[in-house]
């Protein structure tokens, strides 16, 4: 019988990886000084289950580094070596590179050998000093064999004397003899002497003792696994029948020959499948092989409690489906049932959508659990002293969103680090603390996820950006902007004030990727910061993608959605606040700046109810960093809708994120604020063609 | 058929285990850890104990002196599932009443050979 290992990888895989978080993050709590003695045990017993684990489903290459690992780990719990920053730090360059290996061998790809080597050599390194013991080997023992079999050797004669109690430990002298009898030709002749009378006679105790003839060709070895597990429980005694001066006997419990089950198994047992069987150069491959498959499938642990919700939920909608089937007859219908009716059909699917929502939903900790270790390397490494806040880790997000906002956050952590929190002696000199924190803090608003990044730094200075963007003729010599709009010129390409691009940072490709990246998420971004006390860089992200929360706006007979996470605000046109430049754009005065007015009806070539600027109103977008007053004709209701693709099912159009279907069924337009912008600086007075859908 | 005990907090060792048993008709009762094995255990009797060492919640260890302790264990097959560096565990195995040991990494035919060895 054989049984196919691979369908338990990808548990073994979820689990390890599970198994070196819990690593890293109990190393990074441990107190140098005085380690807590559970937190050593739980390190210990997660490298114990990848060591485990990866030699039972064949990876070698990862079992072999982990043990060493585990070595070390068992010292320190058992208080033979001493817990020291640099054993710490050696331990969590072992989690990194077990990462990398377990990474490798799910996804069937390779990782980097010599580096790994590297971090092995370190971690033989600790435990060649200090510790009260000799380093430990880092290979099993090869079996040894039992010395050479005297010349013509006859049979084996084996004296058994199990021990009165040796049943107490659950072993069975008749099962010995039974496997005995397995190895070879025997003779089995009991000596009961011992046994008591009848009324002494104690049914839990061992009497009997045997003497065993086998064939004398039978390996000694073999013989001795047979007693391995009773060896101190019972008298053995191994001789040759023909040679009884020139004897193997040994006393129980004192001979060491006996090998491993693994080992010694397969001669005897001849179903071994060869998996242990493996050279050196094999291994790697091998290991690559017994991890590709589990590549591909993309998976999410939900909680049990989500998907009982959701059987609920649907069990709710076939009772208010079956009701409303009832009222079907033209004749008597139930008006006030109907509505009754249709109202719970709202409740459930709402309840639904948003259920089915959750089990995409993952905790932000996911993602924030990689910022302890990134902080306390980088702030080493950058010579600084930074405290480390998170907030509201438990926070849900979508699994796709989660994913994509990872390198982001490393991005704005990083700038933090680098660009904000100052170097202690400066803060001193500013009266700060030596130790400066950034704080990470998610929480839900309304339908979206905020996520802020704080930190007490140096802040921006926004005389320096200012000057910075003139040089590089983003700004006119004599423009003035007001603070806020200075601070988001670093979202601007190419932008990066550090004099010497630090490599941790700033090549000034930072800042607008990020800002792409939350705008493909259907988030925005932005920056509140104090010179000299700090920033906060504050994330707004829709929980779902699939899904918007959109304001209906009619331009004509035309809907359009406009994403709510756009709009600044709607007002009505004070028309002294027009200000025409000839030839090109309007503008409208709002508090202190001008923003554009796009009319829509021209850029999507519709006819507008009234082109009139008085008779419509416009709804303040914001989109890349710039402001305009988008020109409606009225203001629909507020909804959510669910985004359909237009590139998928026609293609790509400048200005338009999407489509949705409306209850009506007519199709709506979902504007990209963004897009129109920069459509309507593009081609003010040449409207383009759109897809013009006609209400159904 | 016989009924098994298996111990231990690694999901995917238990799996490997109760899938290669059930496979050959034995009877499994998984536990994640020794507390929830004796409690397990104690509700229904089973007929062989496998279980890890290194665990939280009671080791595999503590496990079987608890188990021994028990009338309706005296004299039932426990099984260690140790590594190879592992000696030790087999010595303080034993005295705390272990029948035997398996020795990992151990591949599904090894395991079913070694139960259907203890279970006669």
């Amino acid at each position: 019988m054989s049984i196919d290992i691979a369908q338990f990888h990808q548990v073994f895989f979820e689990e390890s990886f599970e198994g070196l978080e819990i690593m890293e993050s109990s190393l990074l709590d441990l107190e140098i000084g005085q380690p807590d003695s559970e937190a050593i045990n739980t390190i210990f017993r997660a490298a114990h289950s990848i060591k485990g684990g990866s030699g039972t489903f064949g990876f070698s290459a990862i079992g072999e580094f982990t043990h060493v690992l585990e070595t070390l780990l068992d010292e320190m719990r058992n208080g033979t070596r001493d817990v020291t920053r640099e054993a710490v730090d050696v331990l969590l360059l072992a989690v990194d590179s077990l990462r990398e290996m377990l990474s490798a061998a799910r996804d069937g790809a390779d990782f980097d050998a010599n580096a790994v080597a590297e971090v092995h050599a370190k971690l033989e390194r600790q435990l060649a000093l200090g510790g009260d013991q000799a380093p430990a080997a880092t290979a099993p023992a090869a079996p040894t064999e039992s010395a050479a079999q005297p010349a013509g050797a006859g049979d084996w004669i084996i004296a058994f004397a199990p021990h009165p109690n040796l049943f107490a430990t659950g072993n069975d002298p008749v099962r010995i003899l039974r496997e005995l009898r397995a190895l070879g030709r025997s003779e089995i002749e009991a000596d009961l002497s011992q046994l008591p009378d009848y009324a002494e006679f104690d049914p839990e105790t061992s009497y009997a003792r045997w003497t065993v003839t086998l064939d004398g060709s039978v390996e000694e070895r073999a013989i001795r696994e047979v007693f391995e597990w009773v060896e101190d429980d019972a008298d053995i005694s191994l001789t040759r029948g023909a040679d009884a001066a020139a004897a193997t006997a040994t006393q129980s419990g004192a001979d060491d020959t006996a090998a491993p089950v693994v080992a010694a198994a397969p001669d005897a047992d001849e179903r071994r499948t060869g998996e242990d069987r493996r050279t050196g150069d094999e291994r790697r491959s091998t290991d690559r092989r017994a991890g590709g498959n589990t590549a591909a499938a993309s998976s999410i642990r939900v909680d049990i409690g989500k998907v009982d919700s959701l059987i609920n939920l649907v069990g709710e909608l076939v009772i208010t489906q079956s009701m409303l089937g009832q009222l079907d007859d033209p004749q008597t219908v139930d008006f006030e049932k109907l509505r009754e009716g249709l109202a719970q059909l709202e409740r459930n699917t709402r309840e639904l959508q948003e259920s089915v929502m959750r089990i995409r939903m993952l905790p932000i900790s996911f993602s924030f659990n990689r910022f302890p270790r990134l902080v306390r390397d980088l702030s080493t490494k950058l010579g600084k002293e930074v405290e480390l806040k998170i907030v509201g880790e438990q926070t849900e997000l979508d699994k796709t969103v989660l994913e994509k906002i990872a390198d982001p956050l490393v991005h704005l952590v990083r700038n933090a680090l680098d660009h904000g929190i100052e170097k202690p002696d400066i803060r001193a000199e500013a009266g700060k603390p030596l130790c400066g924190t950034l704080t990470l803090a998610a929480r839900h608003e309304g339908g979206n996820i905020v996520i802020e990044i704080s930190d007490d730094g140096a802040g921006l200075d926004a005389e320096k950006l200012l000057a910075k963007a003139r040089e590089r003729g983003l700004v006119g010599a004599d423009e003035v902007l007001p603070e806020e709009r200075i601070h988001e010129l670093i979202f601007h390409p190419g932008f990066s004030t550090a004099k010497e691009l630090s490599d941790v940072s700033g090549r000034g490709v930072g800042m607008d990727v990020v800002k792409r990246n939350i705008k493909e998420l259907g988030g925005v971004i932005e920056l509140h910061s104090t010179f000299g006390a700090g920033s906060t860089i504050r994330i707004r992200l829709p929980l779902t993608l699939a899904i918007l929360d959109g304001q209906l706006v009619r331009v004509g007979d035309q809907t359009y959605i406009v994403p709510l996470v756009s709009i600044v605000e709607s007002l009505q046109i004070d028309p002294e606040r027009v200000k025409s430049v000839v030839g090109a754009a309007e503008l409208y005065r709002l508090r202190g700046e001008y923003i554009p007015i796009v009319r829509l009806y021209e850029v999507f070539n519709i006819e507008p109810q009234s082109s009139a600027l008085e008779d419509g109103l416009i709804v303040v977008v914001e989109g890349e960093g710039q402001r305009a007053g988008i020109l409606i004709d009225e203001l629909l209701g507020q909804q959510q809708v669910v985004i359909k693709s237009l590139e998928t099912n026609y293609r790509k159009v400048d200005g338009i994120s999407g489509a949705t279907i409306l209850g009506d069924g007519t199709v709506a337009m979902i504007m990209d604020a963004g897009g129109l912008i920069a459509l309507n600086r593009i081609q003010p007075q040449s409207p383009i063609p759109s897809p013009k859908v006609k209400a159904a | 058929m016989a009924n098994v005990l298996a111990v231990d907090d690694s999901a995917s060792m238990r799996q490997m285990v109760s899938f290669t048993l059930k496979g050959a008709g034995y009877d499994v009762t998984e536990a994640v850890d020794g507390q929830d094995a004796l409690d397990k255990a104690r509700t229904g009797k089973v007929d062989v104990i496998l279980t890890d060492v290194n665990m939280p919640n009671m080791d595999g260890i503590e496990l079987i002196r608890q188990l021994r302790g028990l009338p309706q264990y005296k004299f039932t097959p426990m099984l260690l599932l140790t590594t190879e560096s592992g000696a030790d565990k087999k010595a303080e195995g034993k005295a705390a009443g272990a029948t035997g040991w398996l020795v990992k990494p151990f591949n599904p035919d090894q395991l079913l050979a070694t139960l259907s060895k203890v279970l006669g």
